[in-house]
C-alpha cells in the first residue's frame, strides 16, 4: 500500500472512530463502512481500527473471518451473492450461476481480471418466495432467469 | 418500500394506524401491560416459544441503570422471510411493539439487529424513525407522558446465521464473533453490556400492538389452548402461491398446502433447515405447539424432489453456519454431512448411519446453543420418513433401470 | 466512553468465578441441591463443576482451565440438570437455585464419549509420535472413556502447516482441540493478543493475525499457552537433538547453567508432588548425561544484581543529584525476556527505563565464553553453553542478535525445564533416585538471593538485600526478620512497598568513582513494585503513562509470566495456582538453608571483580560483556 493511501485510510478510519465511537461495539459498523466503500479490510485498515479501539489486530481479524459479508482478502468492486439455500436451489439457482460464470469467464469465488466483478455464494437471503435471488453490493435481485441475472450484472456497473 | 400487496390476518395484517398501540399502552401502567401481555399467552416467534411475559416480567423485575430492548430481525432460517414483510410492509407495528416493550420493562433504548442480507431495508426503515421521532412516538416523553423516553438505533449484521439466537446476537452487538454464550445468566439479566436485556423476534413485537389494544383475552381466543392468537407462515418451494400469510395456529398441513395452490406434494418441511420434515402421510398434523412448533418457515416439495439433495443442502447450511465454538455442532455437523454423502456415493453402512442418528440425539441435548441443538432434526426425520426412497435409490441396475 | 480494554470474556461470563457471597453460611447465601443423589450445601453462585471437585464427584473436562475465564465450549464436562430439557456445561453452570444435578447418566456418559470420539475423529497424529504422550488431557479423556477405536474416523492428512518459525512456541494445529484455552491465556490471562478464533463452522481454527505465522505476529514467547494447552498442539521449540549431538562430540565442551525455578519444579516431571526441590540430584543427571560442566545460574542473578542494583544506585544519582535522565526513574528489570519483549512492542517509549543489565542467562554465556574460556584455557569456539530454564522466551532471548558480546553466540541453547526433564529420562535416569551433587567451580558458590530470582518479587527481594546494605552500611535482618522481605512476596498481581532510608553508612570503595557519600539518600524513600504477568505490568504501564503512583517508584521489577520464572512457559504442565505456590515455598525454603543469601556477599562475586570486570559494576568492562541494548519493536504488524 502506497504512504498516501494509508494516510488517507487512517483519515477514513478517524472519522469513523469520532461517528461511531471507540467502544468495541462500534466495531462491526466501522468495519462494515470500510468493506462497503473499498469492499475489504486491509491488514492496515485492521491494524488501525484495532488501534482506536484498543483491542488487538487478531480480533479485528477473528471478527471479520467470522462474518461471511466481511472480508480481510481483496474483492472485486461489484461483490455478486447467489442465494443456494434450499429455496433458491430448487428453483434453479444453477442455471444463474452458470450464466454468470459464462459471462463473466469466471467460477464461483473468483474476481473478474478487471477487477469488476466477483461471484460468490451465500446462504438464506431470505427471499425464498420470490427466487432465485442474488445480491450485488447492497441491492437484490429476484424471480432470475440467466438472461436477468446477466442483464442486472451490466446495469450495476453501467 | 411499499405496500405492494392486500394481506388478510386476524392480528398482524389486520388494520392499524400509527401510534394506536403506543397510545393505549401509555394510558396503562407497566403491570397492566405485561399482565394483559400474560393473558394472551403469546410466546415467542422466533422459532423457540418461550413464554414473552416471563421474559418481560424477568426484565422488568431486574434492577439496573440500563435495559435493552432488542429486536431479533436476524432471520435466517432457511425458507423465512415473514420479518422482511414486516418490516417492509408494517414497520409501525414492529417498532410500537418496542416502544411498549420499552415502556413495561423500563428500558430507554431499542435496538433492531437488522440481517446484513437485508441492508437494502435500513434506509426505509431510518426514515420511518425519523417520522416517528416527529411524531413524537420516539424520543423524550413520548406522547407527553412525563419520564418515558424511549429510541431505536438500527444495527446491522452482516451475515452469520448464528446471530439470530439471542445471545449470540448480544455478542455481536458487542462486537464480537457471533458466539452463543453460556447460560445462565439469561439476557433478561445480564444481556447487553452485561444489562438486562429482553431480545423479542420481529413477529413478536409485531403482535404486541394489536395485544394492548385488543387485549390478551382476545388474543387468546385465536388459536388452539396451548398456542395461542396466529401465526405468520413464509412458504416457499413447490406451490403456486409462495408468500407470507397470517393463520391461526392449529391449521393443518392439508388446509395449508391448500391455500398455497400446492400439488403433488411430497413432504413438507416444517421449521426450515433446522425443523422437521413431513412426509404426506402425516399431513393431517396440525401446526401448534401441541403438535408441530415452528417459526413459521414452510418449504414444500413435490414428487419429483429428491429428499437426499435437500437433506444435503440443509446440511451443508449448518456445516457453514455452525459458529464452530462447540465440539458436537462443529463436528457434529460435519459427521452429519459426510454421512448424507456416504449415502449419495453408495458408500454407507446401516451400522454407520445408527451411530449418526445416535450421534445427532447427542448433539440435541450436548450442544451449547439452539443451532447445534436442532441441525440435526432434518437429519433425523428425513432420514426416517422417506428411507424408502433414500435407500432404494441404489437398486437401480438390478431393477434393470 | 465505554472501552473493554481489560478482558475480552463476555460479560455474562465473567461473574460467575468472583460474585460469591462474603458469607455463605447467612442466609441467603447458599443453595441446597443434590447431586447424585447426595444432599449438598453450596455458596451461591458455585458452578456446578466446583461443587462436584469440593466433593470428590469426578466431571471430566478439557476446555476448563482454574487459570482462565470460562469458555463452556468443549461440551465434556456435561451433566443432567433435572427439568432441563439440555445437558449443562458444569464448568459455565453457576448455581443459583435448588437443582438435582445427575453426573454419569447413560445420556450423559454417551454425550461425553460422542463428543470425544468427534475430538478424535479430527485430531491429526498418533500419540506415541508425540511430545506430550503420556501427559495430554484428549488422551486421558480416551484412555477414560474406553475409547479403542475411531468411531467416527480419523483424519489421514494433516490439515495445516506445523508453525516453526519463532524460536520459543511451535504450533502444530493439527492436535488442536479449540478448546480456546490458549485464546484465553494470550488475550484474557497475558493480555498479549496473538491468539483468536479464526473462521466460522468447520474451518474455525486458531490463528494470528491474517494466519500470519508465529514470528510474524507479537508474540512475546512467554509460552503461556503451552503451559495451559491441553494437547500437543502447543509446544516449545525444541533443541534436544541438537544439544545431543554436541554433547556426542568429543571435540565440543557442552557447558549448562540451570535456573533457579527448573531445580524447584522438575520432579513434577518424575511423578513427584509439586514443591520439591531438587538440586543436587539435577545437578548429578547433568553429569550423567554428559555435560562437560554443571553451572548454577543463580551465580550470574548475582552479578545481575551487582550490576543491576549499581545501574539502579547511577541512575538514581544522576536523577536526583545531577538532575539529568530524569526520565530513566523507574528502572525496570530486564532478566524476563518476554517481558522485555512486551515492553519493546506496547511501550517502546520506555526502552530506555529498562535496565541493561542482560539477564542472568546471557550474562552467563557470556562469562563462559570469555572469562571461562580463558582460566580453563578452552578454544571458545569449541564451547557449546546450554540454559536450563524454565522460560520459552529464553530460546528467543539467546537468539537475539545483539547477544554475541563473548564474540561468539553467547548462549547456544536454551532449553526449557521439560525437554531436560526428557533428556534425562532418554539417559534412562529417574531423577528422585539420584545421588546429590554441588556445581561445579569456579561459578558454584551462588547466594540465596539468586535463587530467588525465580519466584515473582525475588528480583526485587535480591536487589533491596544488596543494595539496602550497601547504602545504610547496616544488616537487612534489622529490618526485615531473617531477611526476608515478605511484602515483597506472594502472589498479588502488583506488589508496592516503600522503605524509608533514615541512615547511610559509608560509600563502598567500588562506588568511590562515582561519589563519595550517600548524603543525597538520607531520609529519603525508596519506592519499589512488582508486577508478574503482562497483563498485571500492563496496569503499571498504563498507571506510569498517566502520571500515576507507579510514575513515582525508584524500581520495578516485572516478569512476563504469572508467578514470575516458576510459573515460566517452560515448565512442566500441568499449571495452577496451587502448583505454582507450592514451587515457590522451594525455593524460599532453599534461600532460608543457604550459608549465603546475599549476592554482594558471594566471595566468586568478589572475585570476578577482583580478577576480571576491573573497573567495578557498570564498569567499562562489563558494559561490553554483560550489558546489551533493546530495541523499539512497536505494534505494527507488516
Amino acid at each position: 500500500m502506497l504512504v498516501f493511501e494509508k494516510t488517507f485510510l487512517a483519515e477514513e478510519i478517524e472519522q469513523l472512530i469520532e461517528k461511531y465511537g471507540n467502544a468495541r461495539s462500534a466495531l462491526l459498523p466501522i468495519l462494515q463502512e470500510i468493506q462497503s466503500k473499498h469492499r475489504y479490510i486491509s491488514d492496515y485498515a485492521q491494524q488501525e481500527v484495532a488501534r482506536h479501539l484498543s483491542i488487538q489486530p487478531v480480533e479485528v481479524y477473528s471478527v471479520i473471518s467470522f462474518y461471511a459479508f466481511l472480508n480481510s482478502e481483496p474483492k472485486g468492486r461489484n461483490i455478486v451473492r447467489v442465494c443456494k439455500t434450499i429455496s433458491c436451489d430448487m428453483k434453479n439457482k444453477i442455471s444463474i450461476v452458470k450464466a454468470i460464470e459464462r459471462e463473466l469467464g469466471i467460477k464461483m469465488g473468483e474476481t473478474t481480471d478487471d477487477n469488476k466483478f466477483t461471484i460468490e455464494y451465500t446462504n438464506c437471503l431470505g427471499l425464498c418466495d420470490e427466487g432465485p435471488a442474488m445480491g450485488i453490493n447492497e441491492q437484490v435481485f429476484t424471480k432470475l432467469t440467466p438472461e436477468t441475472a446477466v442483464k442486472h450484472l451490466h446495469e450495476v456497473v453501467g | 418500500m411499499e405496500k405492494t400487496k392486500e394481506r388478510n390476518g386476524k392480528v398482524l395484517f389486520s388494520n392499524y394506524s400509527l401510534g394506536e398501540g403506543v397510545r393505549k399502552a401509555l394510558s396503562l401502567s407497566r403491570d397492566d401491560i405485561l399482565f394483559e401481555v400474560k393473558d394472551s399467552k403469546l410466546k415467542g416467534r422466533g422459532g423457540a416459544g418461550f413464554p414473552v411475559s416471563t421474559k418481560w416480567m424477568l426484565a422488568a423485575a431486574a434492577i439496573a441503570e440500563e435495559k435493552y430492548v432488542i429486536c431479533n430481525a436476524d432471520e435466517g432460517e432457511p425458507g423465512t422471510f415473514k420479518d422482511r414483510v414486516l418490516l417492509v410492509e408494517y414497520p409501525e407495528l414492529v417498532f410500537e411493539g418496542m416502544i411498549i416493550a420499552g415502556y413495561a420493562i423500563g428500558a430507554k433504548n431499542g435496538i433492531v439487529y437488522l440481517r446484513g442480507e437485508y441492508e437494502y431495508i435500513r434506509k426505509s426503515l431510518e426514515d420511518f424513525l425519523e417520522q416517528m421521532r416527529k411524531d413524537n412516538l420516539l424520543g423524550k416523553n413520548i406522547l407527553n407522558k412525563e419520564g418515558f423516553d424511549f429510541d431505536i438505533k438500527i444495527f446491522l449484521g452482516s451475515a452469520a446465521y448464528i446471530c439470530g439466537e439471542e445471545t449470540a446476537l448480544i455478542e455481536s452487538l458487542e462486537g464480537n464473533r457471533g458466539e452463543a454464550r453460556n447460560r445462565p445468566p439469561y439476557p433478561v439479566n445480564t444481556g447487553f453490556n452485561g444489562m438486562p436485556t429482553s431480545v423479542n423476534n420481529v413477529e413478536t413485537l409485531g403482535c404486541i400492538p394489536h395485544i394492548i389494544l385488543n387485549g390478551g383475552e382476545w388474543y387468546n381466543t385465536l388459536g388452539t389452548e396451548k398456542s395461542s392468537g396466529t401465526k405468520l407462515f413464509s412458504v416457499s418451494g413447490d406451490c403456486e402461491k409462495p408468500d407470507v400469510y397470517e393463520w391461526e395456529w392449529g391449521i393443518t398441513i392439508n388446509e395449508l398446502l391448500e391455500k398455497v395452490g400446492a400439488k403433488n406434494t411430497k413432504a413438507v418441511q416444517v421449521g426450515g433447515a433446522s425443523g422437521i420434515c413431513v412426509p404426506k402421510s402425516q399431513f393431517d398434523r396440525k401446526i401448534s405447539y401441541e403438535d408441530i412448533p415452528t417459526g413459521g418457515s414452510i418449504i414444500i416439495f413435490d414428487e419429483n424432489r429428491d429428499m437426499l439433495k435437500v437433506l444435503k443442502n440443509f446440511m451443508e447450511f449448518f456445516v457453514e453456519e455452525s459458529c464452530g465454538q462447540c465440539t458436537p455442532c462443529r463436528i457434529g455437523n460435519t459427521k452429519l454431512l459426510e454421512g448424507v454423502e456416504m449415502i449419495e456415493n453408495e458408500e454407507y453402512t446401516f451400522s454407520y448411519l445408527n451411530k449418526l442418528k445416535d450421534l445427532g440425539k447427542t448433539m440435541q441435548v450436548a450442544s451449547k446453543c439452539g443451532l447445534g441443538q436442532s441441525s440435526p432434526n432434518s437429519f433425523l426425520s428425513i432420514l426416517e420418513n422417506f428411507k424408502d426412497e433414500i435407500f432404494s435409490h441404489e437398486a437401480g441396475v438390478e431393477n434393470g433401470k | 466512553m465505554e472501552n473493554k480494554k481489560n478482558g475480552r470474556a463476555p460479560v455474562s461470563q465473567k461473574p460467575h468465578r468472583i460474585e460469591k457471597p462474603e458469607h455463605p453460611e447467612q442466609i441467603g447465601g447458599s443453595v441446597r441441591i443434590q447431586i447424585n443423589e447426595k444432599e449438598l450445601v453450596v455458596p451461591l453462585g458455585t458452578t456446578i463443576l466446583e461443587a462436584c471437585r469440593d466433593n470428590q464427584i469426578h466431571v471430566p473436562t478439557l476446555c476448563h482451565h482454574d487459570d482462565l475465564c470460562i469458555a463452556g465450549v468443549c461440551r465434556v464436562c456435561v451433566v443432567e440438570v433435572e427439568n432441563m430439557r439440555t445437558l449443562q456445561a458444569s464448568c459455565a453452570f453457576p448455581i443459583t437455585a435448588p437443582i438435582k444435578i445427575n453426573t454419569a447418566t447413560p445420556m450423559v456418559r454417551k454425550a461425553r464419549k460422542h463428543i470425544i470420539d468427534l475430538l478424535l475423529s479430527e485430531h491429526y497424529g498418533e500419540c506415541y509420535s508425540c511430545f506430550r504422550n503420556n501427559n495430554c488431557e484428549l488422551q486421558t479423556l480416551a484412555k477414560e472413556y474406553g475409547v479403542d477405536h475411531y468411531n467416527f474416523g480419523h483424519i489421514e492428512k494433516p490439515k495445516y502447516k506445523v508453525d516453526t518459525s519463532s524460536f520459543s512456541v511451535v504450533r502444530d494445529m493439527d492436535k488442536c482441540v479449540l478448546c480456546k484455552r490458549c485464546i484465553r491465556t494470550c488475550i484474557d490471562l497475558q493480555e498479549v493478543g496473538v491468539l483468536e478464533a479464526v473462521g466460522r463452522g468447520d474451518e474455525t481454527h486458531i490463528g494470528t493475525f491474517l494466519d500470519k505465522q508465529l514470528s510474524d505476529v507479537i508474540c512475546i514467547n512467554c509460552g503461556q499457552c503451552i503451559n495451559r494447552c491441553p494437547t500437543g498442539a502447543l509446544r516449545a521449540n525444541d533443541p534436544r537433538d541438537e544439544i545431543w549431538e554436541a554433547i556426542d562430540n568429543p571435540k565440543k565442551h557442552v557447558v549448562i547453567q540451570t535456573a533457579p525455578s527448573p531445580r524447584a519444579a522438575i520432579g513434577e516431571e518424575f511423578g513427584l508432588e509439586a514443591g520439591h526441590s531438587m538440586t543436587g540430584e539435577l545437578n548429578t543427571a547433568m553429569r550423567r548425561i554428559g555435560f562437560d560442566k554443571v553451572f548454577d545460574t543463580n551465580f550470574t542473578a548475582d552479578l545481575t544484581i551487582m550490576e543491576e542494583g549499581t545501574e539502579l544506585i547511577l541512575r538514581l544519582y544522576n536523577a536526583l543529584v545531577k538532575g539529568e535522565d530524569a526520565n530513566k526513574v523507574p528502572q525496570f528489570t530486564s532478566c524476563s525476556p518476554g517481558w522485555v519483549k512486551y515492553l519493546e512492542h506496547f511501550y517502546p517509549e520506555y526502552i530506555d527505563n529498562l535496565s541493561s543489565a542482560k539477564s542472568p542467562q546471557q550474562m552467563f554465556g557470556a562469562v563462559i565464553k570469555t572469562l571461562y574460556a580463558q582460566e580453563a584455557n578452552i578454544d571458545p569456539a569449541d564451547i557449546v553453553t546450554v540454559a536450563v530454564m524454565p522460560c520459552s522466551a529464553k530460546k528467543f532471548e539467546c537468539n537475539r542478535p545483539e547477544m554475541v558480546d563473548s564474540g561468539f553466540k553467547d548462549v547456544d541453547y536454551g532449553l526449557t525445564t521439560r525437554e531436560l526433564a526428557q533428556m534425562i529420562k532418554e539417559t534412562g535416569i529417574h531423577l528422585p533416585e539420584l545421588p546429590k551433587s554441588e556445581f561445579d567451580d569456579p561459578f558454584g558458590n551462588a547466594s540465596g538471593a539468586g535463587l530467588i530470582f525465580g519466584a515473582t518479587g525475588g528480583v526485587m527481594e535480591a536487589a533491596l538485600r544488596t543494595v539496602v546494605e550497601l547504602v545504610t552500611g547496616g544488616k537487612v535482618e534489622d529490618l526485615f526478620e531473617n531477611a526476608n522481605i515478605t511484602p515483597l512476596r506472594g502472589f498479588e498481581g502488583i506488589r508496592y512497598v516503600e522503605l524509608p532510608i533514615a541512615e547511610v553508612g559509608e560509600v563502598p570503595e567500588m562506588y568511590k568513582r562515582y561519589f563519595d557519600t550517600w548524603d543525597w539518600l538520607k531520609g529519603a524513600t525508596l519506592k519499589v513494585a512488582v508486577a508478574h504477568g503482562t497483563a498485571n505490568a500492563k496496569k503499571v504501564m498504563e498507571d506510569i503513562k498517566a502520571g500515576g503512583k507507579f510514575s513515582e517508584c525508584h524500581f520495578i521489577e516485572f516478569m512476563g509470566c504469572p508467578g514470575g520464572c516458576l510459573g515460566g512457559g517452560g515448565q512442566p504442565i500441568p499449571t495452577n495456582a496451587t502448583i505454582r505456590a507450592k514451587r515457590a515455598e522451594a525455593i524460599y525454603a532453599e534461600d532460608e538453608g543457604l550459608p549465603i543469601r546475599k549476592s554482594h556477599e558471594n566471595p566468586h562475586i568478589g572475585y570476578i571483580y577482583e580478577n576480571f570486570l576491573t573497573d567495578g559494576p557498570c564498569g567499562h568492562k562489563s558494559h561490553e560483556l554483560l550489558h546489551t541494548t533493546y530495541t523499539k519493536r512497536g505494534e505494527y504488524i507488516a
